[in-house]
């Protein structure tokens, strides 16, 4: 492991249901650019994120057929963000919240790379150990 | 001083649901299992949490209904309890009629005017 | 004294509190500390020079660093020329050179 710094983020929201997802991605992204190893916990409703059953779908308003409308799913995003990370030397430790998994039936088909965990792991594994951590809440 | 601030003050967000507050459920978990130095601030529509008069009704929905309600001023006495100190931002509580008399005992009040200084005494601040 | 980095994504105009996290901002700074606030999402929106953007102006003068994200700007089409005074236009870097700066980070 190299010697780059270490941000953690803690995400709630749901994707599709707020402008957070996006900018929480685009975060992630730049520490990953600017070679930061990179810790995420999905709280609650950002354990949909990396939901493996996520498709993508056509637009009959624009009239596009699901090729056309070149739509990736959020957990397309993730698993591009863990592939950069990985290029690069870098870690980015996605830990999803078992019990959040659990009472949304998302417990299973999550995607490659990511790990369940509780708010004990989110403390002693990715705070304690980190430079810095940005909580992203919902409403 | 605690070495983390956990600011809370979105209130009653899928509570029933959850049958919790799904933060401060979080907090007790870093403190009570994962050792960490906390401290809560309440502010926003959360100073409500502090009030003993809060009463869930129970819920049916055809033949299922809600087993354990929340009873979140409980939950904010349960981290007390757990050496988390508990704050509260006084004008937010003014603001919104309620009663210190009705809180229950042991948190502490911050102003407004305060806040900034009160903040910066933390290494970090979680931000809910 | 330490570094903050302040991360508003609502804008005034539906959200009564954001006043709360401008205060914040600006209670830190004077009390000597090294403050930016990064205005993302909607919260770009009062960056537009508009009768509500005097509020940023005051913050900038009471020495908050105020950046706008650039890509939630163009988003909402407020170019660089309309922006109130004291705001600068920023990209998403920022937020990681700050955190990786060990300024302590809050959203609102």
């Amino acid at each position: 492991m190299s010697t780059a710094k270490t941000l953690t983020f803690l995400l709630m929201d749901a994707p599709y249901e707020s402008a957070n997802s996006t900018t929480a991605l685009r975060i992630i992204d730049a520490a990953i650019r600017k070679g930061y190893h990179v810790n995420v916990t999905a709280y609650e409703g950002a354990v949909a994120y990396t939901y493996g059953l996520q498709k993508p779908h056509q637009n009959p308003i624009k009239g596009t057929t699901v090729e056309q409308e070149k739509h990736p799913n959020t957990k397309d995003w993730v698993a591009a963000l863990i592939k950069a990370a990985q290029g690069r030397g870098l870690k980015l430790d996605w830990l999803r919240c078992g019990m959040c998994e659990d009472e949304r039936g998302l417990y299973e088909n999550q995607i490659a790379g990511t790990r369940p965990g509780s708010p004990v792991d989110f403390y002693k594994q990715q705070v304690e150990p980190a430079d810095n951590v940005l909580v992203i809440p919902c409403r | 001083m605690a070495k983390i601030l956990t600011i809370v003050e979105c209130a009653y967000r899928a509570t029933i649901e959850e049958q919790d507050d799904t933060v401060l459920w979080f907090t007790h978990m870093m403190a009570a299992q994962g050792g960490a130095d906390l401290a809560l601030l309440l502010r926003g529509n959360a100073v409500n949490y502090l009030s003993r008069k809060q009463h869930v009704d129970v819920l049916h929905f055809g033949e299922a209904v809600l087993g354990n309600p929340p009873r979140l001023a409980d939950d904010v006495e349960a981290l007390m309890k757990r050496n988390v100190p508990v704050y509260y931002v006084e004008e937010d509580a003014g603001e919104r009629g309620l009663e210190k008399s009705d809180f229950i005992a042991g948190a502490k009040a911050v102003s407004r005017a305060g806040l900034a200084r009160f903040v910066a005494g933390f290494e970090r601040v979680f931000h809910w | 004294m330490a570094k903050y980095l302040l991360i508003e994504s609502r804008d005034p105009y539906e959200w009564n509190d954001v006043s709360y996290f401008y205060d914040l901002a600006h209670g830190l700074a004077r009390e000597g500390h090294d403050v930016t606030l990064f205005l993302v999402q909607n919260g770009v929106l009062p960056a537009r020079k508009s009768p509500r953007s005097g509020r940023l102006a005051d913050l900038a003068q009471g020495g908050v660093k105020i950046a706008a994200d650039d890509f939630s700007l163009r988003e909402r089409g407020i170019a660089v020329e309309a922006l109130a005074p004291g705001v600068r236009p920023s990209k998403i870097d920022a937020v990681v050179d700050l955190m990786g700066e060990g300024a302590r980070a809050l959203w609102h």
